[in-house]
């Protein structure tokens, strides 16, 4: 095997600038499908890092049909006593639940004495919440980070609209589920920056005082975020619990509960997933360019040396050995172009880093790129060169290998 | 036993849609460590008839045995592994191998096509680069050495495997007579170290007195059979 590599590079090296060439075609090509996965993978798992860990959690779960009907904050579809205590059981059990936050969301009025608009409230209990959202903090710009009862974090949109700022005292109307309107005084604490996304532009309280505006009287929860201890485990745990919470039937042996990922929550999913679409058919496009060039260099590389396969032959190479000895060629060119082109666009990710390219993303603004490409992204991508530079140098190594010896001999 | 045995062999080939007759019922029998020849002029059927002894064509009538082999019925892979165990070939242009030295071109046989150990090969080429001359150029490309250098080289690498026949097609058409000479004597002197039956193509009248046994082609017809006496023999039929 090893003389066959001899050979091959020496072919390689016989036709320098052709071999040149087309290994910076690979290169060029590699070089672009790092930069691009690289830029937009790193947009991507920021951007679920923000959705995620800033409002959502990693999973949710409801009551039955809550979500359904999330625009109007039904508080009649909100979790009680018994199922609240079956869900947190469950919860408790699960060892790769980091933690998790009981939330009650609800619909209101803002007034600040002067003016009033409507507002969406998540209340929260703030030591857990942060736990399992940690970059909820980080959202506050002005004001304290801490919720304690009776105050209020409002989102930057209302403080401003309003005039509001941390100090201040506002108060919240709300109607709780059998319909009196109830309200209550808050000082707000901290003004929120905007995220986008579901709950992006919720004002906070704390759930004692959601309790107490609302009248609740038992306990009651509108959802659990989740935090796992792996993000990658996400799919297998929502199979999981999902499968456990089935099991929950109400009196009408109807399940209680329903469990929702991030990915069925936020639009960005949506967004995410376009990303990984470009992303395929930019790897599609890398593949289309080293199947060309290889091919065209294989063909015309087997067309030149028509003489020396007959010779070859003539004196007992086999046919296999001669297939051998052009594939080789090919995988050589497509190692070359694959290894260049890793580390020109391991490069290339360090100089975009080096320029801390700041973008918007919704209503976040600022937000710096720290471009990154992982090790198993790096290994696939120059497994998919080699592997596809393989399969374009089989047909002209294929028909090399079928040469007759007699006419190839003859051929000027 | 004869080494090669032809019986009313015949190759016709279709050109366009016209059939050419390149050999017409020839036959004849080679004894091993002969030093023959196929004389005739071109279109005479030299070349087809060194092609059907070296396994790269098949007659399309008659019986040619090589070795005891009927080579006619030899699938394309057994045909390549019957050559590079009992065929070495020289060819009118060298056919050297342009990105191996003259050392890598007489051991590609060894390498490529018989597993022989480092050890053997080593001394296998290194005792016929001295054989050849060509010591000395070992680690040159063919492209740095001379064509009656490269002809030595060929005749090396035909005989590295110990072969028990050696087809040279015209072999000294592209070397100056004086060259020529040189290479037809090289092979005749590895013939007698090595008891290789030779046999090869010329239309060189001169070079043609330097064979033991001169086989004449007309017309795809063998014409005549001259043996000039030698260490093997041959036998028109």
């Amino acid at each position: 095997m090893g003389n066959l590599f001899k050979i091959a590079i020496r072919n390689l090296l016989r036709y320098k600038r052709r071999t040149l060439l087309t290994a910076s075609l690979i290169t060029v090509g590699v070089v672009f499908v790092l930069a691009f996965v690289s830029v937009a993978g790193t947009f991507k798992n920021m951007m679920i890092g923000q959705v995620t860990d800033s409002m959502i959690g990693h999973l949710q779960v409801h009551r039955k049909g809550f979500v359904a009907s999330i625009e109007t904050l039904p508080l009649n579809m909100n979790l009680k006593g018994g199922a609240i205590g079956k869900l947190e059981k469950i919860l408790d059990a699960q060892p790769e639940i980091e933690s998790y936050s009981p939330r009650i969301k609800l619909g209101g009025m803002f007034s600040n004495f002067t003016e009033t608009s409507s507002i969406r409230i998540t209340a929260i209990d703030p030591a857990r919440e942060f736990k399992t959202v940690p970059l909820l903090p980080g959202r506050v710009m002005e004001g304290s980070k801490e919720l304690k009862p009776g105050s209020i974090l409002i989102p930057e949109l209302l403080a401003r609209g309003m005039k509001v700022k941390p100090g201040d005292a506002v108060v919240v109307v709300a109607t709780n589920a059998e319909g009196s309107v109830n309200g209550k005084q808050f000082v707000v604490s901290g003004v929120m920056e905007s995220a986008t996304g579901p709950g992006g532009r919720d004002g906070y309280i704390h759930l004692d005082d959601a309790r107490e505006l609302l009248r609740l009287e038992d306990k009651q929860v509108s959802e659990y975020a989740i935090r796992l201890k792996d993000f990658g485990e996400l799919a297998a745990f929502s199979k999981k619990i999902d499968g456990l919470l089935a099991k929950e039937l109400n009196p009408q042996g109807k399940p209680i509960f329903e469990v929702h990922n991030w990915e069925k929550l936020s639009p960005f999913f949506n967004i995410a997933r376009m990303i990984d679409l470009m992303t395929f058919f930019i790897k599609l496009m890398l593949i289309a360019i080293v199947l060309i060039s290889i091919m065209n260099v294989m063909i015309m590389a087997v067309y030149e040396r028509i003489r020396e396969i007959g010779t070859i032959a003539a004196i007992g190479t086999l046919p296999g050995k001669i297939l051998s000895m052009f594939v080789i060629e090919g995988f050589c060119m497509g190692v070359v172009g694959a290894l260049i082109g890793d580390l020109v666009g391991i490069g290339i990710v360090w100089i975009l880093n080096l320029f801390k390219i700041s973008y918007n993303f919704g209503m976040q603004k600022g937000l710096v790129l720290q471009a990154g490409v992982s090790a198993a992204d790096i290994l696939m991508i120059s497994a998919t060169v080699i592997i596809v530079s393989v399969i374009a140098s089989l047909q002209p190594a294929f028909k090399a290998s079928r040469m007759e010896p007699i006419q190839a001999l003859r051929h000027t | 036993m004869a080494l090669i045995s032809a019986k009313q062999i015949t190759k016709e080939y279709q050109v366009g849609e016209v059939a050419v007759q390149a050999l017409r019922g020839v036959s004849f029998e080679i004894e091993p460590a002969s030093f023959v020849s196929f004389v005739g002029p071109s279109g005479s059927g030299k070349t087809t008839l060194l092609n059907l002894i070296g396994c790269l064509d098949k007659p399309t009538a008659g019986t040619l045995t090589v070795d005891g082999t009927d080579v006619a019925s030899l699938e394309r892979k057994a045909s390549a592994a019957f050559r590079g165990k009992t065929i070495g070939f020289i060819f009118q242009d060298f056919n050297l191998l342009p990105v191996l030295t003259v050392y890598e071109n007489i051991e590609y046989p060894l390498l490529m096509v018989q597993k022989v150990s480092p050890r053997e090969r080593q001394e296998r080429v290194t005792a016929l680069l001295a054989d050849v001359g060509m010591a000395d150029q070992r680690d040159k490309r063919p492209d740095q050495i001379s064509g009656g250098q490269k002809q030595r080289v060929a005749v090396a690498r035909a005989l590295v495997t110990s072969p028990k026949l050696v087809l040279a097609d015209e072999p000294t058409a592209n070397l100056d007579h004086d060259t020529a000479y040189m290479v037809i004597n090289l092979m005749k002197k590895m013939r007698d170290e090595f008891k290789t039956t030779f046999i090869f193509s010329t239309h060189d009248q001169k070079i043609v007195g330097e064979a033991e046994i001169i086989f004449t082609l007309e017309d795809g017809k063998l014409n005549g059979e001259k043996n000039k006496g030698g260490n093997g023999h041959g036998q028109s039929l």
